[in-house]
């Protein structure tokens, strides 16, 4: 938070008696234009974000894109390890990274409630623009819309992405085989829990922070080593497991993993027995599985190992032929069970 | 995890498992009585490591499935009132009532929230002196202590816009009436381990004598269960019937002490109605006179009339131990987490909700 008000010093606005977001903020005029000018231009700067234009034109140097959009709704705004707009930028980059796309460009909307202070929309805009210099994107075009006090919950965003898909794999739960080898890009559980601290003000001794990052420069280096990459999934709501059983009901295979070589923090895992949550379900927003030819395993784990990002990749299990649609867990204690989709929201037991 | 994951040890689990095919001569029916050990027996898939001839049944210990329909109808109709904040443990929400959940009175628009103690009600309470906050007082043994504190602050700190909506149970009682009636299988119990960190075993003891019934107080983690039927097996194998304490890291002969006094304080015995099972004498613990003022029941004075919605759901024979989820023919069609007929399916600590999401393979 002293970081990111330290960055405050450096905001152009409030260029008028305002230091929070109102209607005329996103009415088309005066304020709008400046809103944009002083604020968005000067931290998205890059040529092709051309404000005066109804869109960005961009040249594409592929003939295979990959086209994601998604809308970022995060409460509280502002968590241990990241904020709304880093989430925004990297979830996006992360999807395209996903369908094996290198990830270029970013747009971003963003629906924001009357009252907003300016100093938080700062903090958050300039969390994109580090999230995105980091990814290597660049957001070129965007919206503003401004909503009634308690209309809004201070600031949506929707980012969309275009990326390039520059090689001949076929990434898609479909090309999933028996026989091929999953791996996990690191330890699970931290985005939801560091949420549910700050949400609910659960005064944890160690403070949990989430794994919010880009994990797009992870997957390149896969591709780039030559893996034979099968899939990739990353694991947002839902966590691990709900990830895993879509891919298992998409690809009508049996997935089976080994509960420990999942890694889990130990803070994340004292949280959960707390709380009664399982980890395998509880969100992440940095982390990704992915499904390789079975003798190309040890070579990737070795490559994503090389990244700090995926310093703790393991394999985690192999996909089987039958029970088809099913993941099979071999638990700590050795017994198996079967891994089944969550039912709404998991809430936080009794005792 | 220390603590944790030295009692989630597979080899350790091997050796237990086969202790208990070694010392197993017969079939025997035990029943854990807690929730939490239900839910880590079917997480582990405990069954598969013992010999058929070892059944369990699962008891009535999940606190949500045991509160009366009656009193979730009292909760809707309190959280939906303009002036009150209703405060609840997460798991209560999905809990069916006669028309509508807690979830519901919340997506109309009522402030529901999840607390996690029920001292952070009462922190709510004194950071909104205009509202009324209720808390849903739920639970076994186990959390009788912190509601009974926090009853006790609201009247040392004179914060009056709090009350609480009371559903204690206790264990003993429902022991007493699972081995009085007349369809009883149980020959073992393994009780709860966190009941008795609380309470202690004493109370347990003329039970076993009475109706010559080996007791185990067993925890939660898988080897703690494995070992506690180990034990338990062991008695019955050799025509034992004892109080004895495998959870001896957490549980001391005489309890939390207290714990005891600060529930002393605030509670008296009362007669409570178990959801599914009905109204069991002196099983449940209700305010003293002096603190009634704190009775949520006494401040939103309303009668509800409740009726179970499904005829079909056999939850109270589940929480009995007279049957097992899986033989309800609502199990997973008519009835799943995502609508659930009965409370059993809605807790995580739910017999039916556990054999639904654990699936063995």
């Amino acid at each position: 938070m002293n970081k990111n008000n330290e960055d405050f010093s450096n905001c152009p606005l409030p260029i008028d008696s305002s230091s929070f977001i109102t209607l005329a903020h996103g009415g088309g005029g005066k304020l709008t234009h400046q809103l944009i000018e002083k604020l968005f231009r000067p931290a998205f700067n890059n040529s092709e974000l051309e404000t005066q234009h109804d869109g960005a034109v961009i040249n594409i140097p592929s003939e295979k894109l990959a086209l994601t959009t998604d809308s970022y709704v995060v409460r509280p705004l502002i968590f241990p390890g990241g904020n709304i707009g880093s989430l925004a930028v990297n979830g996006t980059v992360n999807d395209l990274a996903m369908c094996g796309a290198q990830p270029l460009y970013l747009t971003a909307a963003f629906i924001l409630e009357e009252g907003l202070p300016m100093e938080l929309l700062w903090t958050i805009v300039q969390a994109m623009k580090r999230s995105a210099d980091h990814a290597g994107v660049k957001i070129i075009t965007g919206d503003t819309k401004v909503v009634d006090k308690g209309k809004g919950d201070g600031i949506f965003i929707n980012t969309s992405g275009v990326g390039v898909i520059e090689h001949s794999l076929k990434i898609h739960p479909k090309s999933i085989q028996p026989g091929d080898v999953v791996l996990l890009s690191g330890d699970i559980g931290r985005h939801g829990i560091a949420i549910m601290a700050a949400r609910e003000g659960l005064g944890f001794q160690d403070q949990v922070e989430s794994d919010c990052a880009a994990v797009s420069h992870l997957v390149q280096n896969l591709i780039n080593a030559g893996i034979e990459i099968h899939c990739m999934r990353d694991l947002t709501r839902g966590g691990l497991a709900t990830a895993l059983i879509e891919m298992a009901q998409t690809s009508a295979v049996s997935i089976n993993i080994i509960e420990s070589e999942i890694p889990v923090r130990e803070d994340v895992k004292g949280a959960c027995e707390i709380l009664g949550l399982d980890p395998f379900y509880v969100a992440n927003e940095g982390r990704f599985v992915v499904f390789v030819k079975a003798d190309h395993a040890k070579y990737a784990m070795e490559v994503m190992r090389k990244d700090e990002l995926g310093s703790q990749a393991s394999i985690i299990g192999t996909v089987m032929e039958a029970p088809k649609e099913t993941v099979i867990l071999k638990t700590q204690i050795g017994t198996s069970r079967i891994l089944d989709m969550l039912s709404g929201e998991q809430l936080p037991r009794i005792c | 995890m220390k603590y944790v994951d030295e009692y989630r040890n597979s080899k350790e689990a091997e050796l237990f498992a086969n202790a208990i095919r070694k010392s197993t001569t017969r079939p025997w029916t035990l029943m854990e009585i807690c929730g939490g050990q239900t839910h880590s027996i079917a997480k582990y898939s405990l069954q598969d490591l013992l010999p058929e001839t070892i059944s369990l049944l699962h008891g009535p210990g999940c606190p949500v499935c045991v509160t009366p329909i009656n009193l979730i109808d009292k909760a809707v109709h309190i959280a939906a009132q303009p002036n009150v904040i209703f405060c609840s443990f997460g798991d209560m929400l999905r809990v069916p009532g006669s028309k509508e959940n807690l979830l519901t009175v919340k997506s109309k628009g009522g402030d529901l929230r999840i607390v996690y103690s029920p001292l952070d009600a009462l922190k709510i309470a004194q950071d909104n002196p205009q509202k009324e906050v209720v808390f849903f007082a739920i639970g076994f043994e186990t959390t009788a202590p912190a509601n009974a504190m926090a009853i006790y602050k609201a009247k040392l700190d004179d914060i009056n816009n709090i009350s609480f909506l009371v559903s204690q149970v206790i264990v003993p009682p429902a022991i007493r009436s699972i081995l009085g009636s007349s369809e009883n299988r149980v020959q073992g119990f393994l009780a709860a381990g966190h009941v008795c960190t609380v309470m202690g075993y004493q109370e347990y003891e003329p039970i076993s004598q009475q109706y010559r019934i080996p007791i185990v107080v067993t925890g939660f983690e898988p080897l703690d269960i494995l070992q506690g039927i180990y034990l338990c097996v062991k008695q019955l194998e050799e025509g034992r019937a004892e109080v004895e304490n495998q959870y001896s890291r957490s549980v001391r002969k005489e309890g939390n002490l207290s714990a005891q006094k600060i529930i002393q304080e605030v509670f008296q015995i009362v007669a409570r109605h178990w959801r599914g099972i009905g109204e069991i004498a002196q099983s449940g613990l209700g305010l003293r006179e002096a603190y009634a003022q704190f009775d949520a029941e006494n401040k939103f004075p309303h009668e509800v009339h409740s009726q179970e919605r499904s005829t079909e759901c056999i939850s109270g024979l589940v929480l009995q131990g007279i049957k097992k989820p899986n033989e309800c023919q609502a199990f997973g069609k008519s009835c799943t987490p995502e609508s659930p007929l009965g409370a059993t399916m809605v807790s995580t600590e739910g017999a039916c909700a556990a054999y639904y999401r654990y699936q063995s393979v």
